[in-house]
């Protein structure tokens, strides 16, 4: 018997005892559609965040910080502890976050660098409250984000380049704001329209209790995002900020920063990037891009995906035991055929492809079934969960189906049912023609 | 009268045992044979003298404890199991007392069987399977499922399977065993016809003997031995 006949044989014969191919195929079902789907929560996530990272456009922005700071943020070496030294300064924001401060002299060593266009050093600020016009005091989270960055606005515009604009009734420029679009409503606007070109007030408290407010502008009004629900502020607004909140320190004090955003020069390739990391390490700072970033947030999501995908490979391999206890009803109920095939001249090989056959269909038939049902699902879900719960977070469908990763799960199942029929198909190969045809 | 000088089957001495130690038991004690081309032998003895086994030794489906079989003067030992299977499917046809065929699958598709495993394309082994049919009047009932066919129906449909790949020897364990007399000698009519018209060798067991007389020799078999027709052990004067 030729190949495409044995798979076409196998095929009929797996719709010989319908009923029974039809469970086994649900139990397959199950797990190709489980795996289908997580997997499709993955590449959805994962794709989404890509588009969020490829519309921010911050391919060529790193953030440095002190070696230290960028460890306990989880990034980095993993040396262990590092030994105390009295010389390194550390700064204690507001909310009592301690972090070792990068100082005007590391600035200038990262100017140094080659390869680095700009650098805007990042001074932390802990407002304490935000309020329109004296109404409800909010508090008010500002986000590190560097400048650069295209943002996605609901309204109005990003921060002009001085980050500054003159404002009737003001004597001096107010500083710019772009402020999330969960604030609109809590402060008073009608609209993220109706904010823009408003005006609020942001209370610090320096060192000594005395708190401190500084007017701002709002310039545009952030759409929510993965990155949180924290206010943009220009490096004018972060430095009059900064100035309130440690009004009455000495310059030694003040003259340290969270940190830096630094502008790679156009055309930096991954070997640039790899050679400013390796000389700002030498300085004792690290650098993390953008990418960095989101390649922890992807490995988080992929280690969830990975533990759902578990659960749905344990749900497959329970459905490996179904194949073989099926075909080994088959092969039982088939013995006298078995055995006339065999006394006809037809080879153990082939009697073993053919069992086998019947296994990968069964396989086949299953996860394709699944893997198809599941994208359906899953597309579903996404415009569900997109027009409701998730409408905020534009462009996320939580499920994506990557057409070769579909594939690979119709594959995987198909091997793994292939395995599952080894054994039966061993058995009906092995079988002895004249034990099959004696008569009882 | 058989024109051929080589025998087409020949058996040497065969032993069959099965099992071992206090369990084993002697199915063939020695079993010596010639079948000339063209012969319709009947292999005649009471129920489990070892017809079964000694037929299913030269047909090449079991391998005997020690002695040997040759096929065509050719020791069947030294054939590797691809050519055995191809000998198997394309030189012998069987017909057994239990029909044995696939329940599920038409009359012509059982038909069609060893043609499938040989590789005949399909187109092919369907117009040989119905001209077999029409040979054996059933291509009537070629659509029916095999298990809807009278018994002397599946008889025919199981000759005109064994014919499928035109065999030179038709193995037959009591083809009419389960058929009434009527229709049992339809069947033998068939066979005999077979033997007459195309020179197919028919090694037919049985313990009918009137079947066994309508062949051309008659080798008795009892506990495993070959005996003369009175039961005597070969060589001993009557
Ligand atoms: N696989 C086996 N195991 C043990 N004994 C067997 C086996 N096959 C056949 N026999 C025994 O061998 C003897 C001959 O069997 P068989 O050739 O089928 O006889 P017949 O066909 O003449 O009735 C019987 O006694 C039978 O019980
Ligand atoms: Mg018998």
């Amino acid at each position: 018997m030729r190949l495409p006949e044995i798979v076409g044989t196998a095929v009929g014969n797996t719709f010989r005892s319908k009923l029974r191919t039809l469970l086994t195929v649900l139990a397959i079902f199950v797990g190709a559609f489980t795996l289908t789907l997580t997997n499709g929560l993955g590449v959805g996530i994962t794709s989404y965040i890509d588009a969020q990272v490829a519309s921010l456009g911050g391919e060529d922005l790193m953030s440095v910080a002190k070696a230290a700071t960028v460890e306990a943020s989880g990034f980095g070496s993993d040396e262990g502890p590092r030994e105390y030294d009295p010389e390194k300064s550390f700064f204690t924001a507001g909310a009592g976050l301690q972090f070792e401060a990068l100082s005007a002299a590391d600035v200038r060593t990262i100017e140094a660098i080659e390869g680095i266009a700009r650098v805007e050093p990042v001074r932390v600020v802990a407002p304490d409250y935000v309020h329109h016009e004296g109404g409800t005091k909010y508090e008010l989270l500002i986000s590190p984000a560097p400048s650069g960055l295209d943002l996605d606005l609901a309204a109005g515009r990003t921060y002009t380049e001085a980050g500054v604009v003159e404002v009737a009734g003001y004597d001096e420029p107010l500083g710019e704001l772009l402020l999330p679009s969960s604030y609109v409503e809590p402060l008073g606007f009608a609209s993220p329209a109706d904010a823009v070109g408003a005006v609020v007030t942001i209370g610090l408290s320096d060192p000594f209790g005395n708190q401190h407010e500084v007017h701002a502008h709002v310039s545009g009004v952030l759409r929510t995002s993965l990155f949180g629900d924290g206010a943009i502020v220009s490096s004018a607004l972060r430095d009059a900020m900064f100035e309130a909140q440690t009004r009455g320190l000495p310059p030694i004090v003040t003259d340290v920063y969270q940190g830096a955003s630094v502008r790679l020069e156009p055309g930096t390739t991954a070997a640039d990037v790899e050679r400013i990391k390796a000389e700002l390490r030498e300085h004792d700072m690290a650098g993390i891009t953008l990418q960095d970033q989101l390649g922890a947030i992807n490995s988080v999501i992929n280690g969830l995906v990975w533990v759902l995908n578990g659960f749905a490979i344990i749900a497959l391999i329970a459905a490996g035991f179904g194949i073989i206890n099926t075909l080994l009803m088959s092969v039982q109920e088939r013995t006298r055929e078995i055995g006339l095939m065999k006394a006809m001249g037809m080879g153990a090989g082939r009697i073993f492809a053919l069992f086998s056959a019947e296994a990968v269909f069964i396989g086949f038939l299953g996860s394709a079934i699944g893997s198809l049902l599941a994208i359906v699902a899953g597309n579903l879900i996404s415009d569900v969960l997109a027009r409701g719960p998730l409408s905020d977070l534009e462009g996320l469908r939580v499920m994506a189906f990557d057409p070769l990763q579909v594939l690979l799960v119709i594959l995987l199942v198909m091997v793994l049912a292939f395995l599952a029929g080894t054994l039966p198909a061993a058995k009906a190969a092995r079988q002895d023609p004249i034990e099959a045809l004696r008569y009882e | 009268m058989n024109a051929q000088p080589r025998n087409i089957l020949e058996a040497r001495d065969l032993v069959k045992s099965y099992g071992t130690g206090e369990a084993r038991f002697d199915a063939l004690r020695g079993v010596s044979l010639e079948i000339g081309s063209g012969e319709a032998v009947a292999i005649v003895g009471k129920s489990g003298s070892g017809k079964s086994t000694l037929m299913h030794l030269l047909a090449l489906l079991d391998s005997p404890t020690s002695g040997t079989v040759l096929v065509d003067g050719q020791d069947s030992r030294a054939l590797t199991t691809t050519q055995t299977n191809q000998l198997r499917n394309e030189a012998y046809g069987f017909v057994f007392q239990q029909f044995f065929m696939i329940p599920s699958a038409t009359v012509l598709e059982n038909v069609m069987l060893p043609l499938k495993i040989k590789g005949v394309p399909p187109r092919e082994r369907r117009e040989r399977a119905m001209e077999l049919l029409r040979l054996v009047e059933l291509d009537d009932k070629a659509g029916n499922r095999g298990t809807n066919l009278s018994g002397g129906q599946k008889q025919r449909m199981v000759i005109a399977r064994a014919l499928a790949n035109r065999p030179r020897v038709i193995f037959a364990d009591e083809p009419t065993g389960n058929l009434d007399s009527a229709t049992g000698e339809v069947i033998e009519d068939l066979l005999f016809g077979l033997n007459r018209e195309h020179g197919i060798t028919l090694v037919i067991v049985t313990h009918d003997e009137e079947l066994a007389q309508r062949c051309d020799r008659r080798v008795y078999l009892k506990d495993g031995l070959i005996v003369d027709e009175r039961g005597e052990p070969l060589g001993v004067p009557a």
